[in-house]
């Protein structure tokens, strides 16, 4: 099978990952049929992982891992989880194919797992981790949309700084029912705890003042 | 198959390195990066913030007017210009949005949303616009529910439905190009004429289920959940009339990012920032280019030219007229 990454891409982001610090283990859940893009996403990781020795790639069945899907509250496939060095789930979900613009919150999202510095203020962190209800924020995103993988690196990154968060990505085509449950047609949508609604690339103090208003 | 749009990275550090600017670019469209090109090839100690690079780039499919560029999507100008601009290290600082500037005796002092200062001898204000809203009844109550305002980001929810595009020129007439591979009908809805290039209005002509109502204006948005569609004016006739619709992108032109110098410069009644041959403002030190100007031609290669102009009336500005430190 041809890849998905060509050579000129697989230097850029061979380059985008090399400030990794510590080891990140992505862990994939696909099922046989059907599933709509879980061999591209499969291929994808995959490709991904291959350009850095410290990721590392895992598959598991959404129907005979229980305990995995369980534990990561897996219900879509394809779907993936991002954890650290020390293989702890940190909140970082995406559902569907993190292709198109949407590639970009993916290596973001690597790179943060892995220990480098988000470049946070101190006061923005202090109020992160204050937050003291469980928040799922769910972020829908198209892969045409440049402005969706902004909210998404926010999302994934204050669930890494609170384990009372879970941010998770949603490709909206893939999940079109589910979009379509949610009301979905324009992205970003960011939902918070299935019912609070932010619209567009949010800065991370929008986010704040919802989550602290909950 | 997937495409992937890999974006540049810049190393915040090198941001963090300084502490006393020549130049701070605010804004990283083409006006921003351009001038922040010219700047650093002057020697000048430049940097950028941007909150999303590329600016309104971002929302164009379809760049067919920069010369050298016959057919580009927006994003990968922008990625080409970040590129350039990648390459000779200039600093970048994103995802950072700026919340005052104020002028110090001879320097500027502007502060970050999370909370640091910054201090600079001039400031090049390159914010552009904001898409520019309908201002009519149910407009926000159905944005994300039926209205848009990015058409590459929305059209693939409006498969097989019947869109309405508002506005009349290049980006309305891009927008409808754009929706063609999605909708089943697409009606545009102008208050006036036509002000596109006729170059795009030429490829509208192959298009089978496209209506046109121009001098029409819209009146109100109506819906349940979900926006359900449209009640406009004929001007010509005077009568009022529904379009039942799935969904509205509104192209209508973009209002100046021009608030965080309100209170400085001096600015046109639609907020626009005033600037001389040169990009100067009325406050000697701080300038301005592409969108958020008051030059009428909202164009990529003009706000381009507009950063280079900007970045070298700045070094004469340094050279000559600055009289702080």
């Amino acid at each position: 099978m041809q890849t998905l990454l060509n050579a000129d891409l697989q230097n850029q982001i061979r380059e985008f990952l090399a400030p990794m610090k510590e080891k990140v283990t992505l862990v994939l859940f696909t099922q046989e049929s059907p599933c709509e893009t879980c061999t591209e996403t499969r291929q994808l990781l995959k490709e991904i992982s291959s350009l850095n020795d410290k990721i590392t790639f895992v598959e598991k069945d959404l129907y005979e891992d229980i305990r995995e899907t369980d534990l990561y509250g897996i219900t879509l496939t394809p779907s993936f989880v991002m954890l650290d060095s020390e293989g702890q789930y940190r909140g970082v979900k995406f559902n569907g194919i993190p292709a198109g613009h949407e590639i970009n919150s993916f290596l973001s999202a690597i790179i943060d797992m892995s220990g480098v510095d988000f470049g946070f203020d101190q006061n923005v962190i202090e109020r992160i981790k204050k937050i003291d209800k469980k928040v799922n924020i769910k972020v829908f995103v198209t892969l045409s949309c440049p402005h969706c993988p902004g909210a998404v690196m926010s999302a994934h990154r204050l669930a890494m700084l609170n384990s009372n968060i879970e941010g998770e990505m949603i490709e909206a085509q893939t999940f079109y029912n589910l979009s379509e449950q949610y009301n979905v047609s324009g992205v970003p949508k960011i939902v918070i705890n299935e019912k609070h609604e932010l619209l567009g690339n949010q800065p991370i103090e929008a986010f704040l003042n919802q989550l602290e208003n909950l | 198959m997937f495409s992937f749009n890999v974006e540049k990275t810049s190393e915040r550090s090198m941001f963090e390195d300084q502490s006393f600017w020549d130049l701070i670019i605010v804004g990283g469209g083409p006006a921003g990066l351009n001038a922040g090109l010219y700047a650093k090839r002057k020697g000048l100690k430049v940097g950028i913030i941007s909150y999303e690079i590329g600016g309104q780039l971002h929302n164009t499919s379809t760049v067919d007017n920069y010369l050298g560029y016959q057919d580009i999507e927006g994003k990968a100008l922008s990625d080409q210009f970040l590129s350039h601009i990648n390459h000779l290290e200039i600093p970048i600082l994103k995802h950072l949005k700026i919340t005052s500037i104020e002028k110090k005796d001879h320097d500027f002092q502007l502060l970050l949303s999370d909370g640091k200062q910054l201090r600079s001898k001039t400031v090049l204000i390159a914010t552009g616009g904001a898409p520019r809203k309908l201002n009519v009844d149910g407009e926000m109550t159905y944005a994300n529910k039926g209205v848009s305002y990015c058409t590459t980001c929305d059209a693939p929810f409006f498969k097989g439905k019947h869109v309405i595009v508002a506005g009349g020129g290049n980006s309305a007439a891009e927008a409808v190009l754009d929706l063609v591979p999605w909708a089943r009908k697409i009606t545009v809805v102008h208050r006036s004429q036509w002000r596109a290039d006729q170059i795009l209005l030429d490829k509208h002509k192959k298009i089978e289920h496209l209506d046109v109502h121009l001098n029409t204006q819209i009146l109100n948005i109506y819906g349940d959940d979900k926006m359900n569609g449209i009640d406009v004016l004929d001007k010509t006739t005077g009568k009022t009339f529904k379009i039942v619709a799935d969904g509205l992108f509104i192209e209508i032109g973009t209002v100046p990012n021009s608030h965080l110098v309100k209170h400085l410069v001096a600015a046109n009644e639609k907020g626009e920032i005033i600037v001389d041959n040169n990009q100067k403002t009325s406050v000697p030190g701080l300038y301005a280019a592409g969108d958020v100007t008051d030059q009428p031609y909202k164009q990529i290669i003009i706000s381009a030219a507009e950063g280079a102009k900007a970045a070298l009336a700045i070094t004469q500005y340094l050279n000559h007229t600055y009289k702080g430190e």
